[in-house]
């Protein structure tokens, strides 16, 4: 838990970010950082700005101003395509899996793998799918056996793990987590914890949001909570409680 | 799963053959299926329907549906045989063929590009945009033949339709390479791929980075040619092009896809089913005529097997469904 040392160059910087649809001030002036293998926690009620942010982050809503920062560099996403090519992906709510797919077409959906059949036809490569999808699934500790089934196959955990997979195979540096527990049972939840963890681990930086604060302290490192599109505190998780978290929520 | 429905249409038409062939042995101690004439007759039967439903069956699994094939087939139907005859005395026989099967087959796109670009840039409903083009199609296609059918004085052309190679006629050659290329095409490349993503979760296509404007735009001109092609062998086959050649086989092919195995709310369906899906039909059409039943009980028979396919479909997935949240 070394993860406020000066040291340490964050991978994602937000300074001074706001956002205005119209009259409203969704985000006012927010400032945070992600640094490899951190998990930050965005916490706050709803309409307190967390989603706001996540999306001028991924390159959903261009921010009214203030910058965003990768690895040091001033960055600016036009739309979600560029924020996954510099290595930010969103794992939404929705999962965006096609559940008619196998894992490894789920993966590669939208850069399928191609080869040439009979030296000329050129078709998928199924097995470059199959192998990859092995070989990601294997790095979340989440072994596979039935690589050609349909992701509709999985349980709620498992999909989650398949999703997030994608971001991993992409290579991406950070991963912004949209309520990845929420719709799933006790068990299925640990193992999403535990994915996050694995994710750590491999020195990827992870955005999560949640409503859950047993979650949040089972994973995060830092909580940034917001309220009403400010920032209301920041805390590391070893100094501060459940209380104090949601006292900041609230407000008083 | 996919497969379980590919093979349930397969089985179905084994039992449908093997119906037929005792029926026929009870009843006049004759052969149906190892009848070389029943065989080729019920293969040219499926010609046009299988040709509309391989296109139907890619934007059936996209989550749309084409109601104007069946009058694109006719507009093409009518503009090939206007096309030959218009061509013929200037180019030959041959190249007259050759010119007017192009033409009436990319004209048969245009309509499709308009239903394309409805549904993907101007946000129709597909059931609403081609349901438009059904009516914008046969009103042309019966306008450019006069309210008539339109003969076609083109001795290379009626070859085409009804010679032989072999013993096996061009048109049914036609159209098992054509199935083979759409086979590929949903099977083994990133337009198929990208077309049961679209049809299971649209968001994720669209988050995966697939253009889906474009994507469908081209599906429908897809389907636009495939009628097309059905238009252009119609009219070889009878040396004349009609306006009303595609009318009823337009629920023929929507019913060849969902007997083979199809999900009407799309992401589910191959190209293997919607073949065996459009035998059933035509095998049960030529069937009860070859055993004399009058032919009105066609219609009542493709529409109990319809409505059986979707009912076994739904079972299945109900129970897939069951396992998934285990």
């Amino acid at each position: 838990m070394n993860d406020i040392s000066p040291a340490s160059r964050p991978l994602l910087e937000v300074r001074n970010l706001s956002k205005n649809f119209g009259p409203v001030e969704a985000l006012k002036d927010l400032t945070m950082a992600v640094r490899a293998g951190e998990v930050v926690a965005l916490a706050g009620d709803n309409g307190a700005g967390k989603t706001t942010l996540i999306k001028a982050i991924s390159g959903v809503y261009q921010p009214s101003s203030g910058e965003i920062l990768l690895k040091g560099k001033p960055v600016h996403f036009g739309s979600p395509q560029e924020a996954r090519d510099q290595g930010i992906e969103t794992i939404y709510q929705d999962l965006a899996l096609a559940d008619n797919l196998s894992i490894g077409a789920n993966i590669f959906l939208g850069r399928e793998p191609m080869r040439r059949a009979f030296g000329i036809l050129p078709v998928l490569d199924r097995a470059r799918m199959a192998e990859a999808a092995k070989k990601t699934m294997a790095l979340l500790d989440f072994h596979v056996s039935r690589l050609d089934a349909p992701v509709s196959n999985f349980s709620g955990g498992q999909r989650q793990a398949v999703a997030i997979g994608r971001a991993v195979f992409w290579n991406a540096q950070i991963l912004i987590m949209d309520e990845p527990t929420a719709a799933l049972g006790v068990p299925e939840q640990r193992k999403v914890i535990a994915l996050i963890h694995q994710l750590k681990a491999q020195g990827r930086g992870v955005i999560f949001i949640s409503h859950n604060l047993q979650d949040i302290f089972a994973v995060a490192d830092r909580i940034v909570v917001l309220r009403r599109g400010v920032q209301a505190g920041e805390r590391r998780i070893v100094d501060t409680s459940h209380d104090e978290v949601v006292k900041l929520m609230v407000g008083g | 799963m996919q497969r379980i429905a590919d093979l349930r249409a397969w089985l179905f038409l084994a039992f449908l053959i093997l119906g037929f062939e005792i029926w026929s042995r009870l009843s006049f101690g004759g052969t149906f299926l190892f009848n070389p004439f029943n065989i080729q007759s019920i293969a040219i039967f499926a010609v046009a329907p299988l040709l509309l439903a391989t296109g139907q069956t890619f934007v059936i699994i996209s989550g749309g549906i084409d109601l104007s094939m069946g009058f694109i087939m006719g507009l093409a139907s009518v503009v090939a045989a206007h096309v030959i005859n218009w061509a013929t005395p200037g180019m030959g026989f041959g190249l007259a063929v050759l010119f007017g099967g192009l033409v009436a087959t990319l004209i048969a796109t245009l309509p499709g590009a308009v239903n394309g670009f409805l549904v993907a840039f101007l946000k129709v409903p597909p059931f609403i945009g081609t349901l438009g083009m059904f009516g914008v199609a046969r009103g042309v296609a019966f306008l450019l033949a006069g309210g008539t059918t339109v003969p076609v004085k083109n001795e290379v052309f009626a070859a085409v339709g009804n010679g032989k190679l072999f013993g096996v006629p061009y048109i049914i050659m036609v159209t098992a390479v054509f199935v083979v290329v759409m086979h590929y095409l949903l099977g083994q490349t990133k337009f198929g791929q990208h077309n049961y993503a679209i049809g299971a979760n649209i968001q994720a296509a669209r988050r995966a980075g697939i253009n889906i404007k474009w994507h469908l735009l081209r599906l429908y001109i897809l389907s636009g040619m495939c009628a097309g092609l059905a238009g252009v062998l119609y009219s070889a086959r009878f040396s004349a092009g009609a306006a009303q050649a595609g009318e009823p086989l337009l629920l023929d092919s929507v019913a060849a896809v969902v007997i083979g195995g199809a999900s009407l709310f799309g992401g589910s369906g191959t190209i293997f089913g919607t073949v065996a899906g459009a035998f059933v039909i035509a095998v049960i059409q030529y069937g009860l005529v070859f055993i004399n039943v009058e032919p009105f009980w066609q219609f009542i028979s493709v529409g109990v097997v319809i409505i059986i396919s979707v009912l076994i479909d739904q079972a299945q997935r109900r129970f897939a469904g069951g396992r998934q949240s285990e």
